[in-house]
């Protein structure tokens, strides 16, 4: 692995909300103007920091959810019920309030493009955030890689960035995206209609001869089934990178 | 404290707690795993552990043999830099100082190599008197291949990226090199209690 170079501090930085976005009922997006931003890729995260007015505070980290290229800096945040930041990203946060946050950080689960390798993108729930930043990337940057994303969702009104997905894969540039949906389906559904599986994986999957890249993002369980029967398939591991998240946090 | 983050209040915990856990980390009850790519399979007929570098006469365990080690059973307190911290944690395995007794090496650091390719680089001297342990047992139970079994290295005065899973190895280095993590923007020492998170931190 080449050594990088070593970067001086990761300042906490104020970011304004210039926008939110309503996903899906429990998720939002936090499309945030950061002036001194200094870039990211695809695929990083930021640590956001809040602050009560007696000093108490509070850090998670978040996943961006904008491509490099984009002029603002947008993360997606699901809201736990039992957490201590999301409920406040996610409800309580309005337009023009100030964050707190600090990045881009982790060197390893990102994808910079420029390479023919194809892509695997395979999420579960809000594990398609990261994901995004690569699509939204692959897109901004007019790459024509061949990348399919297999996403898993609970519900037709769980599918974060549907209707860009919809635009995005209809673009005809080599983008395929398939969803499933593990509980509930709308009349005349065409998706999948259960958990990932191996057997849906053999079919989405590109050869292995093609050498593809894989990032796999989701909650543990998922992650480790998915990661697993890639490994089974033939796959190098080498070339799966993963990112996992439990029910805890928030 | 320059900002505020207008209408936030946070969930508080006890003063007794709170002096357990680091700036910015958060207590949570189960165990989230993290790792950046598949778990590796490893099977106990082909584990080893080994001790090589810096050393004269390398040293070799089988699973059997590592097993036969003096073992200790020590309760600590985990903190990962993803932000959570899991308190009264409870492991069985052998004592680095047990693994290294008798080791005559001008070493000061080591890295921890383990199966699937991760590596992470520590300081010697925060892997001896007793802050770190190759530990294959959690909660009375074989540690969890998700969690790192067979045997995962256990350093829990630092950040829990330290605490190498699916470990098979020491090497002991004359010079500080970056590991895994170290490598992808992550601080090269990693004192939770100073938050040291990240490269410059």
């Amino acid at each position: 692995m080449a050594r990088a170079a070593v970067l001086g501090r990761l300042n906490w930085q104020l970011g304004s909300v210039a926008e939110l976005v309503q996903e899906t009922p429990r998720v939002a997006s936090l499309v945030l103007d950061v002036p001194e931003w200094q870039g990211h890729l695809a695929g990083q995260h930021v640590d956001v920091r809040l602050t009560a007015d007696d000093g108490y505070q509070a850090e998670r980290s978040y996943s961006i959810a904008s491509a490099p290229e984009d002029q603002r800096l947008a993360i997606t945040v699901e809201r736990l019920d039992d957490g201590e930041v999301s409920p406040y990203l996610v409800g309580e946060v309005r337009k023009s309030d100030k964050i707190e946050l600090r990045g881009p950080i982790g060197g390893y689960f990102v994808w910079k493009g420029g390479d023919d390798r194809p892509l695997l993108l395979v999420a579960g729930g809000s594990g398609v955030v990261p994901l995004m930043a690569m699509i939204r990337h692959r897109s901004a940057s007019k790459s024509t890689t061949p990348t399919t994303l297999l996403y898993s969702s609970r519900s037709e009104d769980d599918i974060i960035y549907k209707a860009e997905l919809d635009a995005l894969s209809a673009a005809g540039d080599g983008l395929t995206v398939a969803h499933c949906l593990t509980r509930m389906q709308p009349p005349g559904w065409r998706g999948y209609s259960r958990r990932i599986d191996r057997a849906m994986l053999e079919e989405v999957a590109w050869p292995k001869q093609q050498n593809p890249i894989i990032f796999v993002c989701g909650p543990t369980p998922m992650v480790e089934g998915v990661a697993g029967h890639l490994v089974d398939m033939g796959f190098d591991p080498a070339s799966i990178k993963t990112e996992r998240f439990g029910p805890t946090g928030g | 404290m320059s900002f505020i983050s207008r209408g936030f209040r946070g969930k508080r915990r006890d003063a007794a707690s709170s002096s357990r856990v680091p700036p910015g980390q958060y207590v949570v009850n189960d165990f989230p795993v993290l790792s950046a790519g598949p778990t590796p399979r490893v099977a106990f007929s082909e584990w080893t552990f080994v001790v090589e570098g810096e050393i004269d006469q390398p040293k070799k365990w089988t699973w059997e043999e590592f097993r036969k080690l003096p073992t200790e059973e020590v309760t600590k307190d985990i903190h990962c830099v993803t932000k959570w911290t899991k308190l009264d944690t409870a492991w069985k395995g052998v004592s680095v100082d047990t693994i290294l007794e008798g080791v005559e090496t001008s070493a000061e650091y080591v890295m921890a190599f383990s199966y699937g390719g991760y590596t992470t680089n520590l300081p010697l001297e925060d892997v001896t008197g007793g802050k770190a342990w190759v530990a294959y047992e959690f909660d009375g139970q074989p540690l969890h291949p998700e969690h790192g079994g067979p045997a995962r290295l256990l350093v829990p005065h630092l950040y829990f990226w330290k605490s190498a899973k699916w470990v098979r190895g020491l090497r002991l280095l004359n010079k500080d090199e970056p590991g895994f993590w170290e490598s992808n923007g992550y601080n090269m020492y990693g004192d939770p209690w100073r938050e040291q998170r990240y490269w410059g931190d």
